[in-house]
């Protein structure tokens, strides 16, 4: 799909097509929505880590004035999950709470406040068993129960063990090799806005209004668990305040909200509090990880061997998937010859984990980044040096069948070292630059339920003038509209404005799977193309037909069709051809290796980028000041410049909170600080000047060359903050976030003459299974054919 | 959303008329004035009240001259960060005041709402579902305190940031009370108890703050926090110095969030008074300050660090009086802009 | 058990001035502005991330001046002049707030968008054209997870430039 031609309105930094709701707020988010008789529902949740119900009274709650219906886990028996391999979770659990903040019961009332009273009025009768706080605790045996009574041994979830081409050979080959533990702490996604859901039933059928990243997710789940046929199951994705991957699981509160309305025929609107959001959570896993790496005497990696494990949280959610991921893309970035791989995700007693900006990578992005530093300090090679000796090239297959087609990590790395003047740095005391690279996916290459269908659907309607698209998917703030109108726009030759668009609507829109890996741009836009070529096809040949010319001989741009406007054409064509509909989708060729587990991290395209940062770092009290970030990231093709700068930007912003002081923190089972106030988020005066580098690299099957964006520029900035730190100080910060503590304490072992580093010391003993031995593929992309498992 | 729970609200419209109003509900009514404190608090269920007594009543004027300052309660903290005569003649003060919580709260918070602001402590701070959760503190609705769990007295910090320069400044607060008026300095408002920290009777409203003038006053306030805006101070310096020549003869040093009411590092100010100026002096001075600080873990980064900040959050706050607006001091935050 | 929705509800009629507007209204007196504006005057475009003075969304102007509404009742507002982002637009015409925050993607979910565009607003009013950092203070109150704050910046200097 590569093109040269000149673009009518790809590549220009438009306004996006909500703007103008969203800045006079006139954009309708669910808890704006307040529909006639609305009840309002509050969720009792577990105030122990982990305990059996042995019985909850409800009584008291039904009696107060106002309240309308009450119900447990008994009203909502069926488990459901994210994955279908891990459907661990209820919609309030009636037998076993697995975390402070897990449902239990909820409430329908005339307002607010009545149903927060209603839940405090519940009764509940627990047996307290004991909590399983940590990694360590997870892999011992438990002193009461199993978290879950899947998986195992112990409270162990999934373990992988994979081997790609021959590992000893290739550390025996090495002339240096380097081990190191890193620990990546986990974080959430903090959206501004609280999850919220709204839902009807009239007439045997529900609507629920959803913020949600995934309104085809959570259509499935509730069919599900409310035993209702689909077909009487609408999920409207309402205007979206922010996910980041925190509302791509199908929630308890949306479940609840459509039970209830069924149960009372009235409106029912769940909002969650702050502190409600902390525990819905599904964020970044925390993850130690063990790297073993072997590089030759010039700083050529020979082999890899990567260890990681995951605290998972009480449930499954994305968590096979983020295992798998903390395992896949290390290959994608630098050519390893040889690499094993070995991962485990734990059940602990915490808010479960899932899927945050960067989906399992960010960690393991860390310690690889890092390891690669510290080998290249060891090698006295310069560690940009030694990186860029190790790229990945365009077209090619990496040694885990992840095939890689463009690939401008050179030019990423140039553009970065160039501004930030790098390799030329002022060199004084508590002065550090810290270079990173990273890559992320366009898209993940399968479907979270194995099928055949297309991964996104676009379907456009064109009746006198009028163009409308419709798409299932679900604009949360990156700007997906705006690429989808900008992309039928530019085929059709019209401007952006002229599109109207329905999108995240299950009852008129055909399917588009959702907002999370970075999909949407190429699938949905390789769709959006595909329907507007046919719509296109369909007036040109109305347009030539009139003017008496061949179809090549009609011109499409500027508002015209050939001799025609637009709506003279589209005229032409309705007469022509009827109705005009067209349809176009996206699925992903199969890229996937041929092992089980090979499903994680194969993505039609991945995106790049390159990352510097300058910071002060002072030795006495550890504290760091962030100077300024210079981040490339190639992105492709840029189909809208400034919403690709939004997300480069966003990225590092939250890439930035996570190296310095964001974290999801526990104490006693409980969670630490779950308040804005606590749970520290950079604010306007924490965050430095942010220069930016758009590259274009042309993918060969995005659409108009584009990849991704929204979440590939997080993960290289904080080994950035930790290598700068360590040009600054001279110590490792082998852990994020990098807090003034940790630098002192790694600055007080240094003058002792211990290891000047911070960070975990050991990995623990984990029961990983026989490794899987995988055979390579060859490495040039056109003798690699993909295979299928 | 979190709401507020229900309460009446008294519309007083005098000093007296709002003493009285609370001599007869006691503890079941508050006053309000700004509200940033009390609303959060409300809603996290850790004051409960049948009543409201707004003060909406008081003045909110800052009188200054040649005399002492008189700043009515009522005045906001962005009106108190800004006002040219505050930072002319007690800069410290004015920088406590420009450096509590974020621009919309400094809106609505008052001068006098902050000398009075909770104490804190990450287990009481927080909604009435986590409290429960993580099993009630003496401070509201239990009977042990969870940061030292052996402990008899309640550990919650002070956590105001004009207290501490109040008090070096030797502020006096007006108060009035259902049956007549008084002086306290501010220093005799506090107690060294985490749930009874005031030492005024709560029947009696604060309704102004006076600093007296000094002009030779040199003073400088300098916060620790972890972000640049919205966080309470984890450790906090107040400095009120005045010299003969190069020589201090008075100083005053409060430390604000190293215990459960503004300290005085009184030995660090016996130190020192009579000497010069230097950088060494500055190192000293503030060690002697940090010696009494007793940072526990109940606020945000460890204690271990905090109170290794304290001597930094002083050797800044001496730099700073001493040599304002040219010294060069370690940035404590992020992006933070002098 | 919370017992307080036993309690009586004091209601009062108040005369708010919101946009230019008066309105009478019969409130509980112990809902905030926040609620009131959204629940009883259907002015949606006040957002709110934690009700608890936190985050810096719930941002109106009162008088002018950014505060927040999650922390403020109305009965302490009468006489007042209280604006949301309803209250930024002349008829169909943006503010230049509004037209810049739209043209640089200031505004990615939005969500935050109303609170920093009055906060935005009343910093202009004071001081015509701010430098990068006098405006990172005066919104330091106000958090924004999308943006990383870099467009809000070019936005609010592009206003200004246009404004002044």
């Amino acid at each position: 799909m590569t093109t040269t031609r000149e673009f009518g309105v790809v590549g220009k930094p438009l306004a996006r097509v909500d703007a103008v709701t969203k800045v006079t707020g006139r954009a309708i988010y669910a808890d704006d929505m307040l529909l006639p008789r609305t009840l309002h529902c509050r969720i009792l949740r577990s105030p122990h880590p982990h305990a059996r119900i042995l019985s909850i009274d409800t009584s008291a709650a039904r009696r107060i004035p106002g309240v309308q219906a009450v119900i447990t886990g008994a009203d909502l028996p069926i488990k459901f999950g994210i994955l279908p391999v891990t459907q661990d979770e209820r919609a309030l659990e009636h037998e076993k709470v697995r975390y402070v903040g897990d449902p239990i019961a909820a409430v329908a009332a005339i307002e607010e406040e009545i149903a927060a009273a209603a839940i405090d009025a519940i009764s509940v009768e627990y047996e307290v068993l004991d909590p399983v706080m940590s990694i360590e605790d997870a892999l011992a045996a438990p002193r009461d129960e199993r978290i879950q009574d899947y998986g195992g041994p112990n409270n162990i979830h999934k373990l992988v063990a994979l081997e790609f081409g021959d590992v000893d050979a290739g550390f025996e080959r090495a002339d240096h090799i380097r081990e190191d533990v890193f620990f990546f702490q986990g974080n959430t996604h903090l959206p501004m806005e609280q999850h919220s859901a709204i839902a009807t039933y009239v007439d045997g059928r529900i609507t629920l209004w959803s913020s949600t990243q995934v309104v085809h997710y959570v259509h499935r789940a509730l069919a599900k668990v409310l035993e209702l046929p689909m077909n009487r199951i609408r999920v409207i994705g309402a205007a979206h305040g922010g996910g980041f991957g925190g509302k791509t699981d199908p929630f308890a509160h949306e479940i609840i909200v459509c039970k209830l309305a069924m149960m009372t025929g009235r409106p029912v609107k769940c909002t969650l509090t702050r502190e409600e959001v902390f525990y819905a959570h599904r964020g970044r896993h925390p993850v130690l990880m063990w790297v073993r790496t072997g590089a030759t005497r010039d700083g050529q990696i020979t082999a890899m061997h990567f260890r990681t494990a995951l605290d998972g949280g009480a449930y499954g959610s994305y968590g096979v998937a983020s295992t798998f991921y903390t395992g896949a893309l290390q290959t994608v970035t630098y050519d390893i010859p040889a690499y094993r791989f070995e991962g485990c995700r734990v059940f602990t007693n915490k808010p479960p984990c899932g899927p945050k900006r960067g989906h399992g990578t960010p960690q393991p992005r860390f310690a690889l980044e890092l390891n690669l530093e510290k080998i290249s300090h060891e090698l006295g090679i310069d560690p940009v040096d030694l990186k860029q000796r190790n790229f990945v090239k365009p077209m090619t297959r990496t040694v885990n069948w992840l095939r890689v087609t463009s690939c401008g990590l050179d030019e990423c790395t140039e553009r970065v070292m160039t501004a930030s003047n790098y390799r030329r740095r002022e060199r004084r005391p508590g002065h550090g630059m810290g270079f990173a690279i990273s890559s992320y996916l366009s898209g993940a290459g399968t479907a979270i339920y194995w099928n055949d269908m297309p991964h996104s659907e676009v379907q456009i309607k064109v009746d006198r003038g009028g163009v409308t698209a419709y798409c299932g998917a679900m604009d949360i703030g990156q700007g997906s509209d705006s690429v989808l109108a900008m992309i039928v726009a530019e085929e059709l030759g019209l401007q952006p404005a002229d599109v109207r668009l329905v999108t995240a609507d299950t009852d008129t829109t055909p399917i588009d799977l959702g907002s999370y890996s970075s999909r949407v741009t190429f699938m949905a836009g390789n769709a959006a193309i595909e329907a507007a070529r046919k719509m296109r096809g369909m007036v040109v040949e109305a347009a030539a037909a009139k003017m008496g010319c061949d179809t090549s001989a009609v011109e499409v741009r500027g508002g015209r069709i050939g001799d025609f406007t637009f709506e003279e054409a589209s005229v032409l064509a309705e007469a022509r051809f009827g109705t005009l509909t067209s349809a176009g989708s996206y699925t992903p060729p199969k890229l996937a290796g041929p092992y089980k587990g090979s499903g994680v991290g194969p993505s039609p395209a991945y995106s790049y980028s390159a990352c510097v940062v300058d910071l002060d770092a002072d030795a006495r009290t550890g504290l760091v000041h962030v100077n300024k970030i210079w981040i490339a990231h190639d992105v492709g093709r840029a189909i809208n410049p400034l919403l690709v700068e939004g997300q480069v930007e966003g990225s590092v912003y939250m890439g930035l909170g996570e190296a310095l002081m964001e974290e999801q923190a526990f104490r006693k089972g409980l969670h630490k600080w779950p308040s804005m106030l606590e749970y520290k988020s950079p604010t306007f005066v924490d965050m430095p000047e942010v220069e930016t580098f758009i590259v274009e690299t042309d993918d060969p099957e995005g659409p108009y060359g584009a990849k991704e964006a929204g979440q590939g520029p997080l993960l290289p900035v904080p080994p950035a903050v930790c290598s700068a730190v360590y040009d600054a100080l001279g110590v490792w910060i082998d852990e994020v976030p990098v807090t003034p503590e940790k630098i002192v304490e790694a600055l007080r072992r240094k003058e002792k003459g211990e290891p000047g580093r911070f960070g975990p010391t050991r990995f623990p003993a984990i029961p990983y299974p026989p490794t899987i031995k995988v055979e390579p593929p060859p490495r040039d992309l056109p003798s690699a054919a993909p295979a299928a498992i | 959303m979190l709401r507020l729970p229900r309460f009446k609200y008294l519309r007083p419209k005098t000093a007296t008329e709002a003493a009285r109003m609370a001599a007869e509900f006691g503890p079941r009514a508050m006053f309000v004035a700004g509200g940033t404190d009390l609303f959060p608090k409300l809603k996290r269920r850790q004051f409960e009240v049948e009543a409201l007594i707004g003060l909406d009543f008081l003045p909110r004027q800052i009188h200054g001259g040649s005399t002492d300052c008189v700043v009515d309660a009522g005045v906001t903290l962005a009106a108190a960060s800004s006002d040219n005569h505050l930072i002319e003649s007690f800069a410290g003060y004015a920088e406590a005041s420009g450096q509590v919580s974020s621009p919309p709260l400094r809106n609505a918070g008052t001068v006098g709402g902050n000398l009075c602001v909770d104490t804190r402590c990450n287990y009481y701070d927080m909604t009435y579902e986590w409290r429960k959760a993580a099993g009630f503190c003496m401070k509201k609705d239990g009977d042990i305190c969870l940061v030292a769990p052996s402990s008899p007295r309640c550990w919650a910090v002070s956590s105001s940031d004009t207290a501490p320069m109040a008090i070096a400044l030797d502020g006096v607060v007006s108060l009035t009370g259902p049956d007549g008026e008084r002086e306290l300095p501010v220093s005799a408002l506090y107690r060294d108890d985490g749930m009874d920290y005031m030492a005024k009777q709560p029947t009696e409203v604060i309704t102004s703050l006076r600093l007296p003038a000094d002009s030779a006053t040199r003073t400088a306030y300098v916060k620790l926090r972890r972000r640049g805006s919205i966080d309470f101070p984890i450790a906090g310096a107040a400095v009120a110095l005045q010299f003969e020549g190069d020589t201090v003869m008075r100083c005053r040093i409060v430390l604000s969030a190293v215990a459960s009411y503004p300290l005085e590092a009184t030995a660090a100010e016996e130190f020192l008074k009579g000497r010069k100026v230097d950088a060494e002096t500055i190192r000293e001075t503030a060690d002697i300050a940090a010696k009494p600080a007793k940072p526990l873990d109940n606020a945000d980064l460890s204690h271990f660090w905090r109170k290794r900040m304290v001597r930094v959050v002083v050797e800044q706050a001496l730099q700073r009086a001493t040599t304002r607006n040219q010294g060069s001091t370690v940035k404590l935050l992020g992006r933070q802009p002098d | 058990m919370k017992q307080e929705v036993l309690r009586e509800v004091q209601r009062v009629v108040l005369n708010l001035d919101v946009n230019g507007e008066r309105a009478e209204l019969l409130l509980p007196v112990h809902k905030t502005l926040l609620e009131v504006l959204r629940e009883d005057m259907q002015l949606t475009g006040t957002k709110h991330g934690c009700e608890l003075g936190e985050c810096g969304t719930c941002t109106v102007l009162v008088d002018g001046r950014p505060e927040l509404s999650c922390l403020l009742l109305p009965i302490q507002l009468e006489g007042r002049a209280i604006t949301t982002v309803e209250g930024l637009a002349s008829g169909s015409e943006l503010h230049p707030l509004q037209q810049a925050f739209a043209e640089t993607g200031a505004a990615q979910c939005g969500y935050c968008t109303p609170g920093i565009l009055l906060a935005a607003k009343s910093l202009l009013e004071s001081n015509a054209r701010p430098s990068r950092d006098e405006i990172r203070e005066a919104l330091a109150g106000n958090l924004c997870r999308c943006t990383g704050y870099a467009k809000i910046l070019d936005a609010i200097e592009l206003a200004a430039g246009r404004m002044a």
